[in-house]
């Protein structure tokens, strides 16, 4: 359906497919930062996002909880992730546990260059690429909003491109929109901002900028009321691919009245 | 029974000798594996396990000894991301 006749975003109208799955939400809601596993639970549940984010860390048997059993009963989707390495090698090695664990071949590329900025490493991130498309895996890139970098992905292979916003749990919102605007334009693979987001206008900006999807988890586990964020962000998403959609209106540098000047009153008719 | 010593995810420990890797895991986690190393009960494992560094797929569990000196990591998903 052609974006000018839709009145209404839904599965049917307008599915997010990605990695050849079919998604209703955009909303990719992660499981990091969560206070207790019921607070993450009703977040979830609120925010209507079908896939998330998982860690791959030691089992433990006295582990309280299990995240992966909670995703099951909620019928959620578990991508997981890379988090953590600094180099390909163990990026690589953490991807082929994690195809074990969850029996997917969907990985969440993150190959982090130092713990203050916990930004992608370029080459690490690449040479990893590489490496786990040979071997079959769907990979989520976690990246830079840099341009060249997410072409470079998209030929080497990439399920999705997912430039950070800004730094991971900054809340700083999208740092250089004109960048992830490039990176849309440019991709032929969806694109899903991640890292970043503070605020549900910081999701809707994404969306409005033309990604297919937007991951996010700090701005919601941490917040004060989650699952009431969650809300937030779930009709964020939903207004920003909407406004996407229907096409903005054209910024100007001076004003266009909204009302007609023709029926005025002849006497209150001044000079302009 | 002899014993031998392994690390299990960074911890040192000490285990029955002759076990297969299914063996090893079924005990670890409490949870009893048929011979394919799927839960008994039914239930997904959500488990993945490398030893010296290299994953030992599911379906070679039963067949791979556990020997003396092994570093063991056994991981699932947890919160992240």
């Amino acid at each position: 359906m052609d974006a000018h006749e839709l009145t209404e975003l839904n599965a049917t109208t307008d599915p997010f497919v990605v990695a050849g799955r079919t998604f209703s939400s955009r909303l990719i809601l992660g499981t990091g930062g969560a206070t207790s596993l019921s607070t993450l639970e009703s977040a979830l549940q609120i925010s209507g996002t079908e896939l998330t984010t998982v860690a791959i860390r030691h089992f433990s048997a006295s582990g309280s909880g299990n995240v992966y059993e909670l995703l099951q009963r909620n019928d959620v989707i578990a991508l997981p992730n890379t988090a953590g390495c600094f180099t390909a090698r163990d990026a690589v090695l953490t991807a082929q546990l994690a195809r074990e664990a969850l029996e997917t071949n969907w990985i969440k590329l993150e190959v982090i260059a130092d713990e203050d900025t916990l930004l992608p490493d370029p080459l690490e991130l690449y040479w990893a690429t590489e490496q786990l498309v040979a071997d079959g895996f769907e990979v989520f890139a976690y990246t830079n909003d840099d341009p060249a970098l997410a072409q470079r992905l998209q030929d080497a292979g990439v399920a999705a491109i997912m430039p950070a916003g800004a730094p991971i749990g900054s809340g700083l919102g999208i740092l250089n929109p004109h960048n992830i605007s490039t990176i849309v334009s440019r991709s032929n693979v969806p694109v899903i901002l991640d890292a970043g987001v503070g605020t549900a206008s910081d999701a809707a900006l994404a969306m409005e900028l033309g990604c297919d999807a937007v991951l996010l988890a700090s701005a919601v586990t941490r917040a004060h009321n989650a699952p009431l964020m969650a809300a937030a962000m779930r009709d964020g998403v939903k207004a920003g691919r909407a406004a996407y959609l229907a096409g903005r209106i054209p910024k100007r540098d001076t004003a266009l009245a909204s009302s007609p000047e023709e029926g005025m009153m002849q006497t209150l008719v001044g000079e302009f | 029974m002899t014993s031998i010593s392994i690390t299990v995810n960074n911890q040192p420990v000490q285990v029955d000798a002759g076990l297969s890797l299914r063996e090893f895991i079924a005990r670890h986690i409490g949870k009893e594996l048929d011979k394919d190393s799927k839960a008994i009960d039914g239930s997904k494992l959500g488990l993945a396990a490398a030893v010296n560094g290299a994953v030992v797929p599911r379906s070679s569990w039963n067949g791979f000894a556990v020997q003396s000196g092994h570093t063991i990591e056994l991981v699932t998903a947890a919160q992240g991301g």
